[in-house]
C-alpha cells in the first residue's frame, strides 16, 4: 500500500503554551475511505483531529495532504488545499437559508456551484426541500445534513467530521453515517470523531482508538470490533 | 369637514415629521447595527461620524455652489454626497486601520472596543469643530416646498393646511433607496451573504474561507455611507450643528436596540417607532382636539410631554422593551 | 497597598505643572485649577469603584453630578416663601402620587398572575396615574412660576448650610442609581451604557425645564459658601492687619484665602474618600467585587449573588459623583444647568480613570488632577501653537484667520488622542491595578 492520503504523523502538542495534549499521535486516511477515532471522554479525539486541520499549536510531527508538507499552513489555508472540516458545535450559519448555507460554503470557488449544490440535493433530499428556510429553523438531524453539505460545497479531498451525531437520534445516526459511506464512495476521504464508537467502527475502514492523547489501538474497523480488549474497555463488553 | 381638518392637522404636525425624522434614525440605526453585527461592539463615534459625513458634504456642497452648480428644485448637497461619503469611508477605514484592528487582532473585549470608540468619538468630534466650528450650518438649497400649507388650502378648501418640505420628502425617497440597495446587496450579492454568514457564525466564516479583513472593511464603507448620508439628509432637513448629532445617539442606539441590536429590518422599525412616538407623544395636540370635540375647549395644550422631554419617550420605549423582550422586537445578533 | 516611588513621582510631577503655572501665571489660576483638580479627582474614584472595582460602564456621570449640584439649590438657597404658599405643598402632593403609581403599577406586575389582566392593570394605573399626577402638578407649577420669575420662580431650598448639600447629593445620587441599577443591571454592558447615558440626558432635561425646581436655564446662582467672602475679608480688619503685615496685597490674598479653604475643604474630603475606598478595594469585599469582574460566571458559580454586588457598588461610585457635584456647584456658586455637556462632564471623567490606571484608586485621583490640568491648559497651549505655525503666514489669508478660529477646539481632540494613545499603548493607565 502508498503512502496515505492525508497523515498527521507523531503528532505532538497542545493549545497555545499550555500543556502538551497529543503525545506523538498518528492519524491517517487512505482516499476514498473512511477513518474513525473513538476513545473514552477527554482521550483528546476531537484535538487529535483539529491538530490535523491546524488549530493546534504542534512542537513535533509532520501533517502531510496528498505527498505535499501542509505542517505550517493555517486552517483556512488548509481548506483551500481541499481540506473540509465540520465542527461540532455552531456548524451551521443559522440566520441564513440552507441555500445560502451552502453558498457560503462554497466561498473561495470561482467556477460553477450547481452541479455541486445538485449532488449535495442529492444526497440529501430533505434539504432540497427546505433550500428556503433557515439553517436555525430545521430539525437537529437536517441541521448536520446542512452542516456536512457546506462542506462538501468546497468539493472537499478530505471531509473531516468532529461528532457529527451528537444529540441526534439513532434512526437519523443510521442514515447520516449511511450517507457518508455514499461520500466516500465518491472518492472523498472521510476522517472522523465518534462518540457512538461500536457503530462508527462498524462502517470504517480505518479505526483509531485513543487514550490520554495516545494512539491506544490502531486496525481495521473490524478488527477493532473483534479484539476483546477493545471491546471490554471501551465498548461496553 | 372637521374630521378631515384633524386628520390633516395630525397629518400635517405628525405623521410628516415622525416619517422624515424616522427615516433618519433608521439610517443611523442601520449604522449602529452593521457595526455591532459584524465588529461586535457598540460604536459611540456613530454620531459624530455622522456629523464628519455631513460635513464633508457640506464643504463639498459649498465648493459646488461656489462654482455655480446647482440641481434645480434639489439640493446641491446631493451631488457632493458621493464625495461626502469617499471622505468619510476615508476617515473611518484609516480609524479602523490605526485603532480597532489592533484590538480585532488582540481579540479585545467589546467593552474595550467601547471605550476605544469613545477617544474615537473626542477625536472626530475635535475634528469636526476644528474644520468647520461650533456654530450651525445651513446648506439646503432648491425648492423649499414640494406643496405649502397654502397651496394645500387653496387646493382642498380645507382651513388645515398640509405643508409637504421637499427635504422631507427627499429624506424619505433617499432612505427608500438605500434601504432597497442594503437589502439587495446583503441578500442578494456574494459579498453580503458572506458578510451576513461572518456575523452570524464568525469561525464557520472562516473555514469556509471568507476573508475576514475583507468583510471588515466593507462594513465600515458601507457604515461610512450610511453615516453620510443619514447626517446629510437631518442636516437638510433641521440644521447642521456637530452638537446635535451626538444627541442623536441616545435615539439611535434606542431604535438600534428596540429593533434588536444586529438585526437590519429591526433597526428600520426601532427607527420608526421610536420617531413616531417622540412625535406623538410631545405634539400638542390642542388643534387636532379642537376639530374632534368642537365642544371642549382645552385649557391646556393637550400635550402628554414637553418636547425638551423628547429623550425621555426614547428612554422609556428602550427600558420596557429591555424589560420585557432583552433581544428586541425583532431578535437581535445577526445580519 | 503603598505607593511606590514611581507613584509618587508622579503626583509630584502634577503638583510641580500646577505650581509652575502658579509661578509663572498666577496663583489664583493654579488654585483654581487645583480646586477642580480635586474635584475631578472624586469624580474620577466615583466612576473608578464602578469600572475598575466592577466593570460596570456607566456613561451617565454627567447625570449623577447634576444632581448633586441640585441638592446644593434643595439645601441651601432661602426658600421661597409665596412661591411654597402658592404651590409648594401640591407639588410635592403631586410628586407622591406620581411615585405612588409608579409603584403601584410595580406591585401590580409583580403581584398579578401572569395574563391580560395583568398587562391592562399595569397600562391602566400607569395612564391614570400620569393624568392624576399632571392635574395635580401642572396648575401647581404654573403658579409658583408665576413668583416674581425674574428673581425666583422657583421653589427656593431648606436655607440649610451648604455642606450639608454634600451628603444630600451623594444620597440623590444614590437613589437614582438605585433606579437605573434595578433596570439595568444584569444586562449587557452595553445596555446599561445606553441606559445610564438617557438617565443622564433626562437628569438634565429636568433640570433645564423645571424652572419650579432649578429655575431651569435662568440657572441658580447666589449658592451659600462653606467659606468667607473676599469681600467680607477685605472688610476684615484684621485679615487686612495680617496680610498686610506678610507683605501681601488684601485684595488677592482674600481671593487666595478663599481658594485655599476650598482646597482644604476639598483635599480632607478626598483624602476621606480615598481612605475608604481603600479600606473597601482591600477588604474581603473589595476582592469579591475583582473576583466578580474577572470571572462573572465562575463567582455566580461560587454562590455570590453577582447582580446585587453590582447594584452596591454601582450606588456606591453614582453616590461618591453625586458627592463631587454638590461640591463643584458649591464651588461655582451657582447651578447652570445648560452648562451639563456629555463630553465634558462623563467622557472626560473616563478619561481621567482610564489614564490614572483603572482598578487603582490613586490612579483614578492622579488621573482626575492630571486630565483636569491639560483640560484647562491645552486650549492656550493649542492657542499659542496655532500662533506659531500661523505667524508665518500672511495677515488676512483664509487659513490663518481659520486655524486661529478654531484653535480652541483642541481640546476635544488632544483629549481623544490621549484616551486613544493611553488604551493602545499603557491599557493599565499611569498607575497599574496590583
Amino acid at each position: 500500500m502508498s503512502d496515505p492520503f492525508l497523515i498527521g504523523d507523531s503528532l505532538s502538542g497542545g493549545y497555545g503554551r499550555g500543556v502538551d495534549i497529543l503525545h506523538s499521535c498518528t492519524i491517517s486516511v487512505n482516499e476514498g475511505e473512511i477513518a474513525v477515532i473513538v476513545g473514552p471522554n477527554g482521550a483528546g479525539k476531537s484535538t487529535a483531529m483539529k491538530a490535523v486541520f491546524g488549530m493546534l499549536d504542534l512542537h513535533e510531527g509532520s501533517v502531510s495532504l496528498g505527498g505535499e508538507d501542509i505542517s505550517h499552513l493555517s486552517p483556512q489555508d488548509r481548506v483551500a488545499k481541499g481540506m473540509a472540516f465540520v465542527p461540532q458545535n455552531s456548524n451551521t450559519f443559522t440566520s441564513l437559508t440552507v441555500e445560502e448555507n451552502l453558498e457560503m460554503g462554497a466561498f473561495l470557488r470561482r467556477d460553477d456551484i450547481s452541479g455541486t449544490m445538485a449532488q449535495v440535493y442529492e444526497l440529501f433530499p430533505a434539504l432540497r426541500e427546505k433550500r428556503r428556510q433557515t439553517a436555525g429553523e430545521l430539525s437537529g438531524g437536517q441541521r448536520q445534513q446542512v452542516a456536512v453539505g457546506r462542506a462538501l460545497m468546497t468539493q472537499p479531498r478530505v471531509l473531516m467530521l468532529d461528532e457529527p451525531t451528537a444529540g441526534v437520534s439513532p434512526v437519523v445516526m443510521d442514515e447520516l453515517f449511511d450517507r457518508i459511506i455514499e461520500v466516500a464512495r465518491t472518492g472523498i476521504s472521510i476522517l472522523m470523531v465518534e462518540q457512538n464508537a461500536r457503530q462508527a467502527l462498524e462502517i470504517a475502514d480505518t479505526g483509531y482508538v485513543m487514550v490520554q492523547g495516545r494512539n491506544a489501538f490502531t486496525d481495521t474497523g473490524e478488527a477493532l470490533l473483534a479484539d476483546p480488549e477493545v471491546r471490554r474497555s471501551f465498548l461496553g463488553g | 369637514m372637521d374630521l378631515l381638518n384633524a386628520i390633516v392637522a395630525f397629518a400635517n404636525f405628525v405623521v410628516l415629521p415622525a416619517v422624515s425624522y424616522g427615516s433618519q434614525l433608521a439610517l443611523g440605526a442601520l449604522g449602529v447595527t452593521m457595526i455591532y453585527g459584524i465588529l461586535r461592539f457598540s460604536n459611540f463615534a456613530h454620531g459624530d461620524t455622522m456629523a464628519f459625513g455631513a460635513m464633508a458634504t457640506i464643504l463639498g456642497t459649498w465648493w459646488l455652489q461656489a462654482m455655480g452648480v446647482s440641481l434645480g428644485p434639489f439640493p446641491t448637497a446631493l451631488l457632493a454626497l458621493p464625495a461626502g461619503i469617499a471622505g468619510t469611508a476615508a476617515l473611518v477605514l484609516l480609524t479602523d486601520r490605526l485603532v480597532y484592528r489592533f484590538y480585532r487582532e488582540r481579540k479585545s473585549a467589546p467593552v474595550i472596543l467601547v471605550i476605544v470608540s469613545m477617544g474615537v468619538m473626542f477625536v472626530t468630534n475635535g475634528l469636526v469643530r476644528f474644520v468647520i466650528g461650533v456654530d450651525e450650518q445651513r446648506f439646503a438649497d432648491g425648492a423649499r416646498f414640494i406643496i405649502t400649507a397654502r397651496e394645500f388650502k387653496e387646493l382642498t378648501g380645507l382651513r388645515e393646511g398640509l405643508a409637504i418640505k421637499s427635504t422631507a420628502m427627499l429624506t424619505v425617497v433617499v432612505a427608500i433607496i438605500v434601504v432597497a440597495l442594503l437589502f439587495w446587496f446583503l441578500n442578494r450579492t456574494r459579498t453580503g451573504k458572506s458578510m451576513r454568514a461572518f456575523s452570524d457564525n464568525e469561525d464557520l466564516a472562516l473555514l469556509s474561507g471568507i476573508n475576514p479583513e475583507r468583510v471588515v472593511m466593507i462594513t465600515w464603507i458601507m457604515v461610512a455611507a450610511l453615516a453620510t448620508i443619514a447626517g446629510v439628509l437631518y442636516g437638510l432637513d433641521k440644521s447642521f450643528k456637530p452638537f446635535n448629532y451626538f444627541q442623536l445617539l441616545l435615539p439611535i442606539f434606542a431604535s438600534a436596540i428596540v429593533g434588536g441590536l444586529g438585526n437590519p429590518v429591526g433597526a428600520i422599525a426601532g427607527g420608526f417607532v421610536i420617531a413616531f412616538s417622540e412625535v406623538t407623544i410631545t405634539y400638542a395636540f390642542k388643534k387636532v382636539a379642537g376639530y374632534l370635540i368642537p365642544a371642549w375647549e382645552p385649557q391646556g395644550l393637550v400635550q402628554l410631554l414637553s418636547t425638551d422631554y423628547k429623550f425621555a419617550v426614547s428612554f422609556a420605549i428602550l427600558i420596557v422593551v429591555l424589560l420585557f423582550r432583552p433581544t428586541g422586537l425583532f431578535r437581535g445578533k445577526a445580519l | 497597598m503603598t505607593l511606590k516611588p514611581r507613584d509618587m513621582t508622579l503626583f509630584l510631577a502634577v503638583l510641580a505643572l500646577i505650581a509652575a503655572t502658579g509661578f509663572l501665571q498666577s496663583w489664583n489660576v493654579a488654585l483654581g485649577i487645583l480646586n477642580m483638580g480635586l474635584v475631578s479627582a472624586i469624580m474620577a474614584l466615583g466612576v473608578n469603584m464602578q469600572w475598575g472595582y466592577a466593570g460596570l460602564f456607566n456613561i451617565g456621570v454627567m447625570g449623577f453630578l447634576a444632581l448633586g449640584g441640585l441638592s446644593t439649590v434643595i439645601i441651601s438657597k432661602p426658600p421661597v416663601v409665596e412661591a411654597w404658599d402658592a404651590g409648594g405643598p401640591r407639588v410635592i402632593f403631586a410628586l407622591l402620587v406620581g411615585t405612588a403609581a409608579i409603584v403601584a403599577a410595580i406591585l401590580a406586575w409583580k403581584r398579578m398572575p401572569v395574563g391580560k389582566a395583568r398587562a391592562s392593570a399595569l397600562v391602566a394605573v400607569l395612564v391614570a396615574g400620569f393624568f392624576v399626577y399632571r392635574w395635580l402638578f401642572d396648575p401647581a407649577v404654573a403658579a409658583i412660576e408665576a413668583v416674581s420669575p425674574a428673581r425666583a420662580g422657583n421653589l427656593g431650598g431648606l436655607g440649610l448650610p451648604v455642606l450639608i448639600a454634600w451628603p444630600v447629593g451623594a444620597l440623590l445620587a444614590a437613589g437614582a442609581a438605585w433606579v437605573v441599577g434595578k433596570t439595568a443591571l444584569g444586562l449587557r454592558s452595553d445596555y446599561l451604557a445606553i441606559a445610564t447615558l438617557g438617565v443622564s440626558e433626562i437628569i438634565i432635561a429636568v433640570l433645564k425645564n423645571e424652572d419650579w425646581l432649578s429655575r431651569g436655564v435662568k440657572n441658580v446662582s447666589g449658592i451659600p459658601r462653606p467659606v468667607p467672602y473676599e469681600i467680607d475679608l477685605q472688610n476684615s480688619e484684621r485679615f487686612v492687619e495680617r496680610v498686610s503685615g506678610l507683605g501681601f496685597d488684601p485684595v488677592t490674598a482674600s481671593t487666595i484665602t478663599v481658594k485655599l479653604a476650598y482646597a482644604g475643604l476639598f483635599l480632607a474630603v478626598l483624602l476621606l474618600l480615598l481612605w475608604l475606598a481603600q479600606a473597601a478595594l482591600n477588604s474581603p469585599w473589595g476582592r469579591m467585587m475583582r473576583a466578580i469582574r474577572d470571572n462573572e460566571v465562575a463567582a455566580e458559580a461560587m454562590g455570590k449573588d453577582v447582580t446585587a454586588r453590582h447594584l452596591q457598588v454601582f450606588i456606591l461610585g453614582s453616590a461618591v459623583c453625586g458627592l463631587a457635584g454638590a461640591m463643584m456647584t458649591t464651588l461655582d456658586g451657582q447651578l447652570t444647568p445648560s452648562s451639563y455637556q456629555p463630553l465634558r462632564f462623563t467622557f472626560l471623567i473616563w478619561v481621567m480613570v482610564i489614564v490614572g490606571g483603572s482598578g487603582n484608586n490613586f490612579g483614578a485621583v492622579l488621573g482626575g488632577m492630571l486630565i483636569w490640568y491639560l483640560w484647562v491648559m491645552v486650549e492656550p497651549l493649542g492657542v499659542a501653537l496655532i500662533g506659531g505655525i500661523t505667524a508665518g503666514m500672511p495677515d488676512g489669508f483664509w487659513l490663518k484667520a481659520h486655524l486661529l478660529e478654531t484653535a480652541a477646539h483642541m481640546r476635544l481632540l488632544t483629549m481623544g488622542l490621549i484616551l486613544l494613545l493611553v488604551l493602545r499603548f499603557s491599557p493599565r493607565g499611569l498607575i497599574p491595578e496590583r
